[in-house]
């Protein structure tokens, strides 16, 4: 395997924006990105983009997208229609070919035009669930109370939603920060029985970017670059009642292939509170040992479809910022966590 | 007994509350009083219209806000004998792409006050707006664009854009 | 209209789709329209409702003669409330969400369940509710409902 790592990382603020379109809110996110490189989009040699036509609400939203790179001449580029993560991933596979150095990965969502939970039904089985329209909060839910009832308290729940509000009031980029007291958020009403309003994520808009080099060029490009040492991706059964929802199997197994240990910092894409439990526990992370979501998550700040690469370029710029040797940072689509990518990020 | 089920019919509607963005929305702007806004870009120096946020070329911000004529150009165009969605014409009507004066992208126009066996290539032609009292958000205040009755524009003067 | 505000207007997307079913979801919906539930005997001998049309653990295609009537009662394994009804949805008053384990089935299937808050509870008994017609549709399935 040829080494690839993170050299750089850039991502808008994240919150519903009613000005910019998705160009205008990439734009100087891709310039704040390639500036530390020296490079220019041209230079890159491969560009792959995440993002969800659905959410836009435009068939072939994601190429209108493409103006922001400027991909004049004409560049190799292709597209997932899934969280940037996966772009990500499908632009470190194409690294490994050994024929270019260097991979720009960019993914942008808004999720404010919309309603976000309603889009995401198109995910389920468009037979005999999606007619149904369940909405996205109403499947984490369900999932919740499993976890509720495998023995699990709302305290814990509190707990992750306090720790998210107060590590996001040192990320200029999150949309929900504060000191709250875990007592207070217990005294809230339920909104999506057994979750609260706080268990749930914000409506974000953004837009991320991450620049990929392999071997020396990597070495050129950035003083400590994030080394991708492990990164892989499965997917649970898509049929929610024929799930373990209290746990997760793929995370657990994409965790094993990715070789998640000895893990300093971790940022976990957990929407939804009780997902960053279940996330940790799959991944055998032990709160004691490992920083759990420096930057606030997914609870904090959730661009849909943006979020699980942000979660991949705030581990790996902390690595490179010298705040760990070794981190891990997740990401999933679908309902319920559905489908999981995990990638183990070293800055030696 | 009744045949098994062998299709569903699952339709799916989604809302949105959609915002074209700012360039665009200058844009939009300026068809209501009457004025088609470009935007140029600071690397190349082409005017876009409409401009969507960037240039598509360079990936660079807008920043000059440009006024175009409402004349240009007819660099290419289709005789169409087909009738499209939500709109009754006389058929054959022929559908132009158009470079208004100052703009270095076309604008997709019908073209009307012409025989279809007439128009041609560097066809010099001007809008003809719908009422100002029906003017709207929308790049459709221009009804149709007719010829001018000046000399053709000279291909080299255009070829770039055919 | 300030000269700096930005516009919107509403917008929405729209599609018909008719979707082919195939043997195995088609046998489904079929039994849903005659008012039956079924299910399917996959290589570890558990009956996954709804039928999928490979199993899960060998790859194989699972045949049409493994299908067998489950319910109409059951237990629900799971549930959330839903507070605010949207667009499509089972009910057009707040309901919860439920995993329902049919009777002969071991794995559950997604439905609205029309019952109190104060009343739902996982292990609670339910049965399907029919529509009033059934067509071949999940939606044959109106809910569940308390068992009485």
């Amino acid at each position: 395997m040829r080494d690839v790592a993170v050299v750089s990382f850039a991502q808008s603020a994240t919150r519903r924006d009613q000005t910019r379109n998705e160009v205008e809110i990439l734009l100087p996110v891709l310039r704040e990105a390639m500036e530390p490189t020296g490079l220019t989009t041209q230079d890159m040699g491969f560009t792959c983009s995440g993002s969800s036509d659905y959410l836009a609400g435009q068939a072939f939203a994601f190429v209108s997208a493409l103006d922001a790179v400027g991909p004049w001449p004409p560049i190799q580029e292709s597209h997932v229609e899934m969280d940037g993560a996966w772009a990500l991933y499908e632009a470190w596979v194409r690294l490994q070919h050994g024929d270019i150095d260097t991979a720009l990965v960019y993914a942008f969502g808004k999720s404010s035009p919309g309603d976000v939970g309603r889009v995401l039904s198109m995910q389920l089985d468009p037979y005999v669930v999606a007619p149904l329209w369940p909405d996205a909060v109403s499947l984490a839910a369900l999932q919740a109370r499993s976890w509720l009832e495998a023995g699990h308290s709302e305290k814990d729940l509190a707990r992750v939603v306090a720790r998210s509000r107060r590590n996001a009031l040192g990320n200029p980029h999150a949309q929900l920060s504060g000191d709250v007291d875990e007592e207070a958020l217990l005294d809230e009403p339920l909104y999506a029985d057994p979750l609260r309003k706080h268990d749930c994520p914000p409506i974000s808009d953004g837009a991320a970017v991450v620049v990929l080099a392999a071997g020396d060029r990597a070495r050129e490009l950035c003083d400590r670059p994030a080394w991708i040492r492990g990164i892989d991706h499965r997917i649970d059964v898509q049929a929610l009642g024929s799930r373990d929802l209290t746990t997760s199997a793929s995370t657990r197994l994409a965790g094993q292939r990715a070789g998640v240990r000895d893990i300093d910092l971790a940022e976990l894409h957990a929407p939804f509170s009780h997902q960053e439990l279940i996330v940790a526990e799959s991944l055998g992370l032990e709160e004691s040992r490992t920083t759990i979501n420096p930057s606030g998550g997914a609870l904090a700040s959730n661009p849909v479809m943006v979020a699980g690469l942000v979660r991949i370029g705030e581990a790996a710029r902390r690595i490179s910022a010298g705040e760990g040797d070794r981190a891990v940072a997740h990401a999933t689509s679908g309902p319920a966590l559905q489908q999981n990518l995990v990638c183990v990020l070293e800055g030696t | 007994m009744s045949d098994p089920v062998t299709g569903i019919i699952t339709p799916i509607r989604l809302d949105y509350t959609y915002t074209p963005g700012t360039s665009p929305s200058a844009f939009l702007r300026g068809m209501k009083d009457g004025k088609i806004l470009g935007r140029r870009c600071p690397s190349c120096g082409k005017v876009y219209v409409p401009p969507r946020g960037g240039c598509p070329m360079c990936g660079v911000e807008f920043a000059e806000e440009v006024q175009v004529s409402d004349s240009g150009t007819l660099v290419t165009f289709a005789v169409v004998n087909v009738n499209f969605a939500n709109r009754v014409i006389d058929l054959p009507y022929v559908s132009g792409e158009v470079l208004f004066d100052g703009a270095d992208t076309t604008s997709m126009v019908l073209v009307q006050g012409i025989a279809a066996d007439e128009v041609r290539m560097g066809m010099r032609v001007t809008a003809h707006w719908l009422p100002r009292e029906e003017w709207d958000f929308t790049f459709a205040n221009i009804d149709y664009v007719e010829p001018t009755g000046e000399p053709d524009a000279d291909y080299a003067s255009y070829k770039e854009h055919v | 209209m300030s000269s700096t505000e930005v516009l919107s207007a509403p917008h929405f997307m729209e599609f018909g789709y008719t979707r082919s079913t195939g043997p195995m979801v088609g046998a489904f919906l079929t039994g849903l329209r005659d008012r039956q539930v079924l299910g399917v005997r996959d290589s570890s001998n558990r009956v996954v409702v709804p039928p999928p049309e490979y199993d899960a653990t060998t790859a194989e295609a699972l045949p049409a003669d493994a299908l067998v009537p489950v319910g109409p009662e059951g237990v629900v394994t799971s549930w959330s409330w839903n507070p605010q009804p949207r667009l499509g949805q089972p009910m057009d008053r707040p309901f919860a969400w439920a995993l329902v384990r049919l009777d002969g089935a071991d794995t559950a299937v997604l439905h609205a369940l029309d019952a109190l808050p104060t009343q739902v509870r996982t292990g609670m008994r339910v049965q399907v509710r029919w529509a009033a017609e059934t067509v071949g549709a999940i939606t044959d399935i109106a809910c569940f409902e308390p068992c009485p």
